[in-house]
């Protein structure tokens, strides 16, 4: 059987099972709609967080950004994993309490404003829209690669599915397809990490592998990699970093930012009891930590075997490095994975100097004593998880698997956005504002057609993304940390925290953060326009545009503390909704209106 | 009436000290271990590399699932203990 046809067989397979379960998991209420009934069990719970979680970013760019940064990109793993400890510990349980359909429907009644939930609907938007866009996109490049179609009409595809179980089921649909879009990608994402760390370092698990001996050198595998990658002019793999600050600052918008994304902790709203979230947000991290543990060995892996794959000299027991990176091999030589990627453009190469070997390296480094004339392989992130298979020779169908799974992981984050983007639509606005009395009936369907429009939409963007598509962890995650997780927060910690200090909190958080990526990235991110070089050297305190959040945060608090002070403290039957979410007793009969 | 409100308000507390515990500990091997102490704890060598790394790679996620677990557990039994359960 040819590549393609293998790959149309476990695409379609996956996607019939998807369409299966909408048919199965049609939604007959608001409830089933919004919330899947609210009958989830923890564990089932657990997975489709974790596929809600793991866009195509963590399924196909992470391990490339680790690989890439290593040591300093570790803030990605402990950032997009330290978030659920918050949200287990500080907002899930007593958010589940509240028993509402929605985020912004807790800002509302909590800090009693209509405009508080409107500024929250408005964050919510923002964030999720941003995010969709990225997963969109990423399901058309996977289309594009595996199956041989336009990027455009393998969207379409994509979309049409989409369609079918989160517009029937809604979040009961949602919720069965991405657990099994989750067993889907979780197996396309270790079996190769697995073959891979065996042929490495003889160790089947690829977290342990990667603190193993490598294999063919009898050296320790980061110390390998970390002679190869200094040979060619790079950083030490393990390297520190200097500026902590950012370090800490950027790890720490993630965490908060990821507690504080609405499609997310609306997941949390599915399961019949408050003990339930907690154990879900366990639950959800094992899940997760299962990819997360793998991305970083895969990452470090993959690395040196690109290395060695162009270096062969370097692979063995090596006496001196520099003059095993002399060699690299012949481009008529190279491997058949190369030429296959170098038709898609994510690997291209030009021979600088002339003499028909491939020099790859850190095109920065000064060379010219080896007659190097500049790195002449370009390999973009994204491959290393892609090309995986092909790099250790697995069969073909391990390739199909890797098409299923990035399909998978966009897929079932497209799905968990689109629902948080519909249900702020139809419950927060149309509910919420415009028509209060809406009967049931009538706000299923307002819900199905926001639902639709949102589909058409992201489609629409994510085949035409606009500039700011890119700025996911920009803009996302730092509207996310800046502006609703410290709202959330306050609302259940806090009594005292009134609607003026909310509000105005929320505004200086978002107002501030958005204003300082601009400052660098340029105003609404339109090229040429920012105010200053987007270099560590103007950042203030060096502190990066996509680490600001945090201090977003921080301001946020600070205002509504101060505000709240200053102003009357809110009504009595407020305070007692704040001593309600805290307690777990009576949340069955919390749930509905 | 008074003793539910001493009792609900004995279960915040004894939910807010569990809390700050994990938090330092979720602090600690995040921007403590792997992070700001990394040079610290440099001597210390794990496969290749030393402990702030491995913290970075896998031992701050693995302490993380711990946590959540543990409290989760730690939280029922308050839950039964108060009787605030459901």
């Amino acid at each position: 059987m040819s590549q393609f046809a293998i790959n149309v067989l476990f695409v379609g397979g996956s996607f019939a099972i998807y369409i299966g379960i909408a048919i199965w998991a049609k939604a007959g209420s608001t409830k089933d709609f919004y919330v899947a009934g609210g009958g989830v069990h923890p564990i089932t719970n657990g997975m489709a967080i974790g596929a809600d979680w793991m866009s195509a970013a963590s399924f196909i760019s992470m391990a490339g950004l680790i690989a890439a940064g290593g040591y300093a990109n570790s803030t990605f793993l402990m950032g997009w994993t330290g978030g659920y400890v918050l949200l287990a510990m500080l907002l899930a349980p007593y958010l589940r309490k509240f028993g509402k359909f929605t985020v912004p429907e807790f800002i509302g009644d909590r800090f009693y404003s209509k405009q508080a939930r409107l500024v929250a609907v408005i964050c919510l938007i923002v964030a999720s829209v941003t995010y969709v866009i990225g997963q969109m996109a990423g399901a058309g490049v996977a289309f594009s690669r595996f199956l041989e179609v336009e990027a455009t009409t393998g969207l379409i595809i994509a979309a049409v599915v989409v369609f079918f179980y989160a517009v029937l089921g809604g979040m009961k649909g949602i919720t069965y397809t991405q657990v099994a879009q989750y067993i889907v990608l979780i197996i396309a994402y270790t079996i190769p990490a697995v073959f891979i760390s065996l042929e490495l370092t003889g160790n089947p698990i690829p977290p342990l592998g990667l603190f193993s001996d490598h294999a063919e050198s009898g050296v320790p595998l980061l110390t390998k990699l970390n002679e190869v990658v200094t040979a060619l002019g790079f950083n030490e793999y393990t390297a520190d970093v200097d500026n902590k600050l950012n370090m800490v600052l950027f790890t720490l918008t993630l965490m908060i930012g990821t507690a504080g994304l609405p499609h997310v902790i609306i997941r949390f709203f599915t399961v019949p009891k408050v003990a339930d979230a907690r154990w879900s947000a366990g639950w959800a991290l094992v899940f997760i930590g299962l990819l997360y543990l793998t991305a970083p060995a895969v990452a470090s892996m993959a690395r040196l075997n690109l290395a060695t794959t162009i270096y062969p000299e370097m692979a063995g027991q090596v006496e001196n490095m520099e003059e095993a990176a002399t060699n690299p091999i012949l481009y008529e030589d190279r491997p058949e994975w190369i030429r296959t990627w170098e038709e898609t453009g994510l690997i291209s190469f030009q021979d600088l100097n002339d003499d028909g070997r491939i020099q790859m390296y850190n095109g920065n480094a000064d060379f010219t004593d080896r007659g190097w004339e500049g790195n002449e392989l370009t390999v973009n992130n994204d491959i290393l998880v892609l090309a995986n298979p092909e790099i250790a020779n697995l069969p073909g169908w391990v390739i199909g698997l890797i098409a299923a799974g990035g399909l998978a992981a966009a897929l079932s984050t497209a799905a968990g956005l689109l629902l948080a983007i519909s249900s702020a639509i139809s419950h927060d606005l149309i509910k919420g504002s415009i028509n209060p009395n809406i009967s049931e009936k009538g706000e299923l369907m307002a819900a199905r057609i926001s639902m639709s429009v949102a589909i058409i939409v992201a489609t629409y963007l994510g085949a035409n993304p606009p500039g700011f598509a890119a700025q996911v962890v920009a803009l996302a995650f730092g509207i996310a940390a800046a502006s609703l997780f410290p709202a959330l927060m306050m609302g259940i910690f806090s009594k005292r925290v009134n609607n003026v200090g909310a509000i105005a909190g929320m505004l200086a958080g978002l107002i501030f953060t958005v204003v300082y990526i601009f400052v660098y990235k340029g105003w609404f991110f339109i090229p040429g326009t920012n105010n200053l070089p987007d270099t560590p050297d103007n950042w203030v305190l060096g502190i990066s545009p996509l680490s600001i959040g945090a201090i977003g945060a921080l301001i946020n608090f600070a205002v509504a503390f101060a505000l709240s002070k200053a102003t009357q403290e809110p009504p009595q039957e407020i305070q007692e909704l704040v001593e309600s979410v805290r307690y777990p007793k009576g949340a069955g009969m919390a749930v509905d209106h | 009436m008074a003793d539910d409100k001493s009792n609900a308000t004995a279960y915040w507390k004894a939910n807010l000290r569990l809390i700050t515990g994990c938090m330092i500990v979720w602090a600690f091997v995040s921007y403590g271990c792997a992070i700001l102490f990394r040079p610290l704890l440099s001597g210390i060598p794990v496969g290749g590399t030393d402990l702030g790394f491995w913290f970075a790679q896998q031992g701050s996620i693995l302490t993380f699932i711990v946590l959540i677990f543990f409290y989760a557990w730690k939280m029922n039994r308050l839950d039964q203990q108060f009787g605030l359960g459901e």
